[in-house]
């Protein structure tokens, strides 16, 4: 596949992505030990629960950064997020396709 | 060189079936034709729908093109045409243009006849009659350049964007080096990766119409005053890992492969034949996007699924693709294609070559799962009130 597989536990599709694909469900506390993280990290301490095909923060993202999966944005994030925690739709949202901020929308 | 066995048609296209198709042309023929095709074994296959017998002139229009489409696929050795003689999509009109492509065609009014129950005696006597034609067709060996290979995707996960499709994709580059055509379409499913796509257009003309297509669909929840998050991702899409719809985009375009953007072409518009990748302008709605297509003159269809989608299609043979390995091994018996080997270390290429071969054994006749499970989805895109009022004056 395209990218890096991280410890048999998650993978990093492209370079400069802040996040990371879960190819196994991972249980808190459980240590992901590699070279291939960003920020010259070598170990990445799952925060919490993440399930098969869910995405974890590999570096510390601020609220309202962009999130990059693919080597593309895929959304911002909408509080601090800190290495190694559960990135989904509670902490990242769309830039697009938003009527609701549309000018003139209520 | 590449070939298979397939059924060569009166305008020089190749069928990858031999079916006879009963098509009704409104809601209030849909159950009669289902009955006509109940009793004629495989190869008869029926696409019943909910359009009513009354629709504004562009959504008629739409309605017709598509049902003369699907008639004129190459899979198709003859073809019923039923009305039950009140709908504006008259049957007559349909047909017609079926048999300006020399299929063979015949029609069947149900108020003429009398009634649903000698409608279908006579309608079973006409299938009759085409099976008997269809049966001299003949069978020779094609090129996979012949081939227009849809692609769509549906019931996506994370594993879609990062296994599934991109297999897909490179069956699509294959048969694009092959000489053949792909088409991706799902066009809601391009928002977030447009500027992507826009690169490989191959000239300025094909990338206008591609980001007019992209805004014109994204315009539709500013019209509205609301926010795609609600629908896309959809809850499934969710809860497989997938956050956003530009998330969802971005693995979904992979499924076309790497090679030229050469057109972009209307909802169920003709698809070329040895045109290179092309993209039809579709909804997100899997069955009615994969109807558009074989409309379009695809005679193969192959489906990625991360969670496990079982659905088919009544003129086209429908690989189906997973990249999920739950979903390869609960639903086995609905998926054509374990991709998920991708996340044990399978190279892209490789599932790519499989897809391919695929690809060609089941135009060659192979029977697919969906086919097996007689899986033979069909609904047809109804133009929107807001679409119809975007497009202006009908006239």
């Amino acid at each position: 596949m395209k990218g890096v597989v991280l410890d048999d536990a998650a993978v990093l599709l492209a370079d400069g992505d802040t996040v990371a694909t879960a190819i196994t469900d991972l249980e808190a506390g459980r240590t992901i030990e590699t070279e291939d993280l960003p920020d010259d990290r070598t170990v990445l301490e799952v925060a919490e629960p993440i399930a098969f095909g869910h995405k974890l923060a590999v570096t510390a993202i601020d609220a309202g950064e962009p999130i990059a999966k693919y080597g593309e944005v895929i959304g911002s994030a909408t509080e601090r997020i800190e290495p190694g925690e559960w990135v989904h739709t509670h902490n990242c949202e769309s830039n697009r396709g938003r009527g609701d901020l549309a000018e003139g929308s209520a | 060189m590449e070939t298979f066995s397939g059924y060569r048609r009166a305008d020089g296209r190749i069928g990858v079936r031999n079916r006879v198709a009963v098509l009704p042309t409104s809601v209030a023929a849909s159950a009669v034709a289902d009955r006509i095709a109940a009793d004629g074994g495989p190869r008869v296959t029926a696409t019943p729908h909910q359009m009513g017998t009354e629709q504004p002139e562009p959504a008629r229009r739409r309605t017709e093109r598509v049902l003369a489409g699907i008639g004129r696929n190459p899979n198709v050795g003859g073809a019923l045409v039923v009305e039950l003689g009140t709908e504006a999509a008259g049957a007559s009109a349909i047909a017609d243009e079926i048999a300006a492509g020399d299929t063979p065609v015949e029609t069947l009014s149900i108020r003429d006849a009398g009634g649903t129950r000698a409608a279908i005696d006579r309608g079973r006597e006409a299938v009759d009659a085409l099976l008997e034609e269809a049966a001299r067709a003949r069978l020779e060996s094609a090129d996979a350049s012949e081939l227009v290979f849809g692609v769509e995707c549906g019931g996506s996960d994370a594993t879609s964007g990062i296994a599934a499709n991109p297999a897909v994709g490179n069956a699509c580059d294959r048969l694009v080096e092959a000489g053949g055509t792909s088409c991706f379409s799902e066009t809601p499913e391009f928002i977030g990766a447009e500027h992507v796509l826009a690169e490989r257009c191959v000239d300025e003309s094909v990338r206008e119409r591609l980001l007019e297509c992209v805004d014109r669909r994204e315009s539709v929840a500013d019209l509205m005053g609301v926010d795609l998050r609600g629908t896309q991702p959809t809850p499934g899409n969710q809860e497989g890992g997938l956050t956003t719809i530009e998330e969802k985009s971005l693995g979904a375009i992979a499924k076309g492969g790497t090679t030229p953007i050469r057109d972009v072409v209307d909802y169920a518009d003709p698809l070329p034949v040895g045109g290179g990748l092309v993209v039809m302008d579709t909804p997100g709605y899997d069955v009615e996007s994969v109807v558009g297509k074989v409309a379009g003159g695809a005679q193969v269809i192959a489906f990625t699924t991360g969670r496990g989608s079982t659905t088919g299609n009544p003129i086209a043979p429908v690989i189906k693709v997973t990249g999920n390995p739950q979903t390869s091994d609960r639903m086995a018996t609905n998926m054509d294609v374990d991709a998920s080997t991708v996340l044990d270390g399978e190279s892209v290429e490789a599932v790519g070559e499989r897809v391919y071969e695929t690809l060609l054994s089941v135009a060659d006749g192979t029977r697919t799962e969906a086919e097996r499970r007689g899986m033979a989805e069909f609904a047809i895109n109804e133009l929107q009130p807001r679409e119809l009022a975007s497009l202006g004056d009908p006239t």
